[in-house]
């Protein structure tokens, strides 16, 4: 098939706008990394603060990195939208409507036909997610291994299930703390907070470790290689041989596996929570009721 | 001074170290049970290979959470909470 000029330059221009800005991350990070000796674990770095009446509002490297991962998960769907045809032609259109076919097969298996329209969502945390862990195959720091953005996800997610349990009615609501008696009301509400708070550690905490194994175990091989082949003389000596190798293997599970699973997790868990928060019977009684108001009036 | 320096570096190593080991048992026999029954459910019927192994992992990685949890906090006692609780000692030593 073939394409105009225009059609290559404008893929071009996506392309260029999947890279750069994972590119403009890495000088960021070059530009302003503090010289460190040794192993350093630390959180996200903090460029700048803003003025705020109750706190600062922090502008850090987690937050500029998952706005670095927006941008490029933005170019690449309209990298993949681009010259779609009625007739399925090319491999890139081809993988799109599997992409789009499988994310509304798992909904649709998950949710039910209420939650149709939700694929959307579902894709995008998933991606948003992904595209985060994987962030530190490039040595930037994945946005994902701080607690704030990972948080932030949980407390959107709590508004949706709170939003559709309310679809019972409020008073359906507060009566749903009082199950199986009203003694366990504390216990219900605690509950309630769990759900996003556990999510939130499950993702951050995970990420996290993976980071935090793979830099030990690199300070440990060096310090290793140091004491054994340290005392060759010259360049040969200075390299830690012992580097090479094995932290890219575990690199694969701790970064790749861990990461694309913790994703699938979050989307799995906002599916099942949300889909489950609709009270069903409340619900219909709710729109009968409502419906035969409408009539008589 | 010193002594007590040396005890809040002595007690953050062994509260992680025990929080670690501790955390690890519940998980582990959590994901030990669930992939042996994994593993007789293909035994019994292999055609169901994919849906078991995908239900299977989904499972592990939700039971590793406490696991996860308690890395968490070994991590912080070990590179978070020295620091901290030393600078509360100095400030506290120094007030006085």
């Amino acid at each position: 098939m073939a394409r105009s000029k225009k059609f290559l330059i404008t893929d071009l221009l996506y392309i260029a706008g999947m890279i750069l800005p994972l590119l403009a991350g890495m000088v960021l990070k070059i530009l302003t990394e503090p010289p460190t000796s040794g192993i350093s674990i630390a959180g996200a770095r903090v460029f700048f603060r803003v003025k705020f009446p109750i706190q600062d509002l922090l502008i850090s490297e987690a937050q500029i990195n998952s706005w670095l991962v927006i941008v490029t998960i933005l170019f690449f769907c309209l990298y993949m939208a681009h010259g779609l045809t009625v007739e399925c032609k090319t491999r890139r259109q081809r993988l799109a409507e599997w992409i789009v076919e499988t994310v509304d097969r798992l909904v649709a298996d998950n949710m039910g036909p209420y939650f149709s329209g939700y694929s959307a969502f579902i894709i995008s945390i998933l991606a948003l997610s992904a595209f985060s862990s994987l962030l530190s195959l490039l040595g930037l720091f994945p946005p994902t291994s701080d607690i704030n953005v990972v948080a932030g996800w949980a407390i959107l997610i709590f508004i949706l299930i709170t939003h559709y349990k309310l679809k019972g009615g409020f008073l359906n609501y507060l009566k749903g703390f009082t199950e199986p008696i009203f003694v366990m009301a504390p216990l219900n509400v605690l509950g309630e907070i769990a759900t996003p708070v556990s999510m939130a550690f499950r993702h951050y905490g995970n990420v996290l470790s993976g980071t935090v194994i793979s830099v030990l175990i690199a300070s440990a091989l060096n310090a290793a290689s140091a004491l054994l082949i340290g005392w060759i003389p010259g360049v040969l000596g200075d390299l830690s041989l012992l580097r090479i190798g094995l932290p890219a293997i575990l690199s694969i599970y701790f970064d790749v596996f861990s990461g694309c699973m913790q994703a699938y997790i979050f989307a799995m868990l906002t599916m099942l929570n949300v889909s489950g928060a609709v009270p069903w019977e409340a619900y219909e009684k709710r729109k009968r009721k409502k419906e035969a108001k409408k009539q008589t009036i | 001074m010193e002594l007590a320096i040396g005890i809040i570096l002595g007690c953050c190593a062994l509260g992680a170290g025990l929080c670690m080991g501790i955390g690890a048992l519940g998980p582990g026999i959590g994901e030990g049970n669930a992939v042996s029954k994994a593993c007789e459910a293909i035994g019994r019927q292999p055609e169901s290979k994919g849906a078991v192994t995908s239900t299977m992992i989904m499972g592990c990685a939700i039971s590793e959470t406490t696991g996860i949890y308690s890395l968490v906090i070994a991590i912080l006692l070990i590179f978070v909470a020295p620091g901290l609780l030393v600078d509360l000692l100095v400030e506290a030593v120094k007030s006085l």
